[in-house]
């Protein structure tokens, strides 16, 4: 037998194997198609299945409800500091104590809720949107859960057995640096960073692949949701601007565990080297948390006006643009470093050029509003209240670009108000407005209306009266960081207000989670489609079953439940016995690949808590990175170990 | 001068407290105008349909289609903003280079060098023994462009007195200065605005500034050194901190303690605050810092001694007499 003909015959068995395979189609469809998907794709009984699962949505539930948690925990130090602030000269809190919640509210707050819960929300929304059974890189997914989970219980323990850091969420050297901070404070922190950057990564990568690849057939990037577009745009900033954080933090562990002097002034080290390479990460993470809020107002204001959002193109190339300015703008948090004045001129006007593209996206949004027939549902009043927050913040942003303004209100109360506007009024009233209008697709029952909008107005009002009062403190002459101010500088009456806002607002966040907890069990059960939505997540039941659909829907617009009349076209063909899901080209998303799916497995977890060991003991000895990469090495080896392949990745059609 | 503006940033003091306000007024003016515009548009945008009327929506199949003006107000809408944005950043500008050409005509010099929880002072003469040092205060001749050089002696700081100027950062390693043209004789509040470590909070100090011949006058006090104790009680207190470590931190000029770690105290009474702007000076208050600064400014590196009450009075009588 020549070779040829060897290859042939392989061929034919092959062709023979794929035979036997059962995939869905016109023979099998129905109870009985979704009974075969249900056997393949649930996660495995018991305790072990519910560690080891690599389902996308309860990954993205746990995420979300960790971050959630973590959100509720930062809260409470703000509260505690607002307590302390409310009146003048209060000694109820020490400086050092001061000093502790303060960092652990902005470090908590920036990284282990903001983005966590965007990720979070990404990850679980995202594969449903794009209408296919899972995201890629599974295991990778559960691995990015774990780390984060673990980074942000050893900054919270660490907290707890008062070893928590005190150097502010920025740690700015020298004051980190191991002249001016003894003992473990600040290398909890750095390490926390750690944490974050290898699940902020690894998150990033799996929402890259999962938007380019894994769309379903007919949706090309210019007909894909522009929630996806936010998530894609924001997982490349995470993946350019990580890196610099992952720097400059690693050059600090070792300055303080080895005594290298990278930031040594006396030792030819640089102390602002830390600030260019931190705010090289630290002004992208700002619209890292901005832009999928600008998803969520994108989706909810399409659901609610009855027709796509205006210019699509526009905004699609605003949350581009928006992602390539981010980066040159980090020396506008550096004005008062005093830097050459050719530098000054050139970042005040980067500044400035990044609140175009955010006044366009505005303006297309308004613009739906306009050529639509807006509905105000809990969602929606979300929105409202976020344009008239959030344009504020974006304002007084462009006020703080310019050198001479900034150099005055640069560290002090104004900024801390800017931020919380852009944060809390851009970002957060979004997420409650996307969690409320998610809620039926993630747990199958509505949120209550009544108690969702007296959440709103309590939170909205509660926000102004919290934050607008810090720009008149910031004028007066407040700095930020600062655990008391004397009497007599009229800064009295604007703490006090934010001091009662702050409750204000913490009771609109208890009325959110009662809201939450209560519709859990006794909400109105959700159909697939509540809000007469477009996007394919609204295609299958609420919530979805664990292989998100019997069939890969086709796409034919940007909004395809709007255009299909009667059934949503579909293709068939993907095996059911097995984990499988569809590729599809990265822009035409034309069919590709049918590409196996892996199965649940506990060794992320273990490499997980194999890389967390490793982390968390370097804190106390740089040997530990040596010993510690042992078991985590043998538990990345298990988790990628070669199988057998039972099979070739397959050409679509056969 | 109202209480209010001690450390406000309208307090408007110096020709560069002068030029940010009017600055902050334009920018101000442009951003209201552009939030009245977006709100009118959103206000109109919800109403608009209570009326009913056509609306490009997926109900009546028309969701693909939009309202041909609205691209029009698009382009509209970037033109306008746009030019806004042009026109702020040449105002930055503008009044960037005119703060920066002041810098060139200063007649007056100092250095401000921060540690953490207190400024030191030196003012700059061409003649050595004209040379003056001070802490937490600083005073100026009205009318006169002064240069201050910022450094720092550990961590980073920044140099901020609102009504007078906007912030500079005290950087180790690195040599910063700042240009002020003070313009309204009055006292000022500063205080450090970068986070410095657990007494970044209380690290304020006190800018006087008064007419040229008050100012050389100062100066010229500052430059006696401290008078010899007069009263039985001064002079144990005298012996008392002569003898006892206080000068292996602080200074007094004319005696043995010439320690350079904490504030140069050879004319500690006749400043304004006692421990970085944290009290004001008085005797009460001195007792109360001298027997127990760590209950006063927790974190401080003036430490607790355990004085007994004699050596209190006396060392608080002595302190007195500094002048």
């Amino acid at each position: 037998m020549n070779e040829l003909e060897r290859v042939k015959a392989e061929d034919e068995r092959l062709a023979r194997e794929r035979k036997k395979i059962a995939r869905d189609g016109p023979k099998l469809n129905g109870a009985k198609l979704e009974a075969r998907l249900e056997r393949t794709w649930r996660r495995p009984a018991g305790i072990v299945g519910w560690l080891a699962t690599v389902d996308h949505k309860e990954i993205g539930r746990r995420y979300i409800v960790t971050a959630l948690l973590f959100l509720a925990l930062g809260g409470v130090l703000a509260l505690a500091m607002r307590v302390q602030l409310a009146q003048p000269d209060a000694a109820l809190i020490s400086p050092g104590r001061y000093n502790e919640l303060f960092t652990m509210h902005g470090s908590t707050m920036m990284f282990l809720f903001a983005v966590p819960v965007m990720e979070g929300v990404a990850v679980f929304i995202i594969p449903l949107m794009l209408g296919t059974r899972s995201t890629a890189f599974p295991r990778l997914n559960a691995f990015s859960y774990y780390m984060y989970l673990f980074g942000g219980l050893m900054l919270w323990v660490a907290f707890l057995l008062n070893i928590g850091p005190d150097i502010g969420w920025f740690a700015y050297t020298p004051l980190s640096g191991p002249q001016f901070s003894a003992g473990k404070r600040a290398d909890i922190w750095a390490q926390m960073i750690t944490f974050t950057e290898v699940s902020a990564l690894a998150a990033a990568v799996v929402l890259v692949c999962t938007i380019l690849k894994t769309r379903a057939p007919g949706m090309t990037l210019a007909r894909m949701p522009l929630f996806a577009w936010a998530m894609l745009v924001v997982a490349v900033m995470i993946i350019f601007s990580m890196p610099a954080v992952a720097l400059c933090s690693s050059m600090l562990i070792s300055d303080r565990l080895i005594g290298t002097n990278f930031y040594n002034a006396a030792e030819h080290g640089d102390a602002l080297l830390w600030q260019h390479l931190f705010w090289f990460f630290g002004h992208p993470e700002v619209y890292i948390i901005f832009l999928p809020a600008t998803g969520f107002v994108s989706v909810i204001t399409e659901t609610f006006c009855r027709r796509p959002v205006f210019a699509y193109p526009v905004v699609v190339l605003a949350l581009i643009s928006t992602g390539i300015l981010a980066f040159g703008l980090w020396v506008h948090h550096m004005f008062a470093t005093g830097l050459p004045r050719v530098g000054y001129s050139f970042y005040t006007s980067a500044s400035m050029t990044v609140a175009i593209p955010t006044a366009l996206q505005i303006f297309c949004w308004l613009a739906t509003m306009w050529d639509g027939r807006p509905r105000f549902p809990v969602p929606m009043l979300y929105v409202v209240g976020f344009i008239i927050t959030f344009v504020i913040g974006g304002l007084t942003g462009v006020i703080i670009a310019s050198v001479p303004l900034d150099l005055q209100l640069h560290d002090t109360y104004f900024i801390v108000a800017h931020f919380h506007y852009v944060l809390i009024g851009g970002a957060v009233f979004p997420l409650l407005g996307i969690l409320t209008y998610w809620f039926p697709k993630i747990t199958g029952r509505m949120m209550s209306e009544t108690l969702g909008k007296i959440g709103f107005w309590t939170m909205f009002l509660g926000f102004q009266l919290a934050f607008f009062p810090m720009h008149f403190a910031g004028l007066l002459g407040m700095p930020r960081r600062v655990y008391t101010y004397p009497a007599g500088l009229g800064l009295e009456l604007p703490n006090m207000l934010s001091s009662i806002g702050a409750f204000v607002v913490a009771a609109a966040v208890v009325l959110f989670v009662v809201n939450g907890l209560y519709s859990l069990y006794r909400g109105a059960i959700a159909p697939p489609n509540p809000w007469g939505a477009s996007s394919l997540e609204w295609a299958t039941s609420s919530p979805p079953p664990p292989y998100n659909f019997e069939h890969i829907p086709v796409v034919e617009t940007r909004t395809p439940l709007w255009d299909a009349h009667g059934e949503l076209p579909v293709v068939t063909g993907l095996r059911v016995d097995e984990k499988e899901i569809l590729l599809t080209t990265v822009v035409a998303a034309a069919p590709d690949l049918r590409e196996p799916v892996p199965a649940a497995s506990l060794w992320p977890l273990i490499a997980a808590i194999a890389v967390g060991v490793l982390f968390v003991s370097s804190i106390f000895s740089p040997w530990a990175v040596v010993f510690g990469a042992i078991p985590a090495a043998i538990a990345t080896a298990a988790w990628f170990w070669p199988k057998e392949l039972k099979r070739h990745p397959e050409p679509v059609i056969s | 001068m109202s209480v209010q503006h001690y450390q406000s940033i309208f307090g408007n003091a110096s020709i560069e407290a002068r030029q940010f306000n009017t600055l902050f007024v334009i920018f101000l003016a442009v951003c209201a105008v552009m939030y009245a515009a977006v709100i009118a548009f959103m206000l109109v945008a919800l109403a608009r349909r209570r009326r009913g009327g056509r609306a490009n929506v997926m109900e009546d199949g028309r969701h693909h289609e939009s309202d041909p003006a609205l691209r029009t107000g698009l382009i509209g809408w970037s033109a306008v903003v746009a030019t806004g944005l042009v026109a702020l950043a040449i105002a930055s500008f503008v009044a960037d280079r005119s703060m920066a050409s002041t810098a060139a005509r200063e007649r007056l010099s100092l250095t401000v060098t921060a540690n953490q929880g207190w400024w030191d002072v030196q003012y700059i003469a061409s003649d050595n023994s004209k040379m003056i040092r001070t802490a937490n205060e600083i005073h100026l001749p009205v009318g006169v462009p002064v240069r201050i050089y910022l450094k720092s002696n550990d961590v980073i700081h920044s140099f901020w007195v609102p009504s007078l100027a906007g912030k500079q950062d005290l950087i180790p390693g690195r040599e910063n200065d700042i240009t002020i043209v003070p313009r309204k004789v009055g006292l000022y509040r500063g205080q450090c605005a970068e986070f410095c470590g657990t007494q970044h909070a209380k690290m304020a100090l006190v800018v006087q500034v008064e007419p040229y011949s008050d100012f050389i006058k100062w100066w010229e006090r500052q430059l006696q050194p401290a008078a010899a104790p007069a009263t039985p009680l001064a002079k144990a207190g005298y012996d008392f901190v002569t003898s006892r470590n206080c000068g292996a931190c602080h200074a007094i000029a004319g005696t043995p303690a010439s320690g350079t770690v904490g504030p140069d105290l050879t004319h500690f009474a006749s400043r304004r605050t006692i421990a970085a702007g944290s009290m004001p000076m008085g005797e009460g208050n001195l007792y109360g810092w001298i027997a127990d600064p760590q209950s006063i400014k927790p974190g401080t590196k003036m430490p607790t001694i355990g004085l007994e009450p004699n050596e209190l009075h006396s060392v608080v009588a002595y302190l007195e007499t500094l002048k």
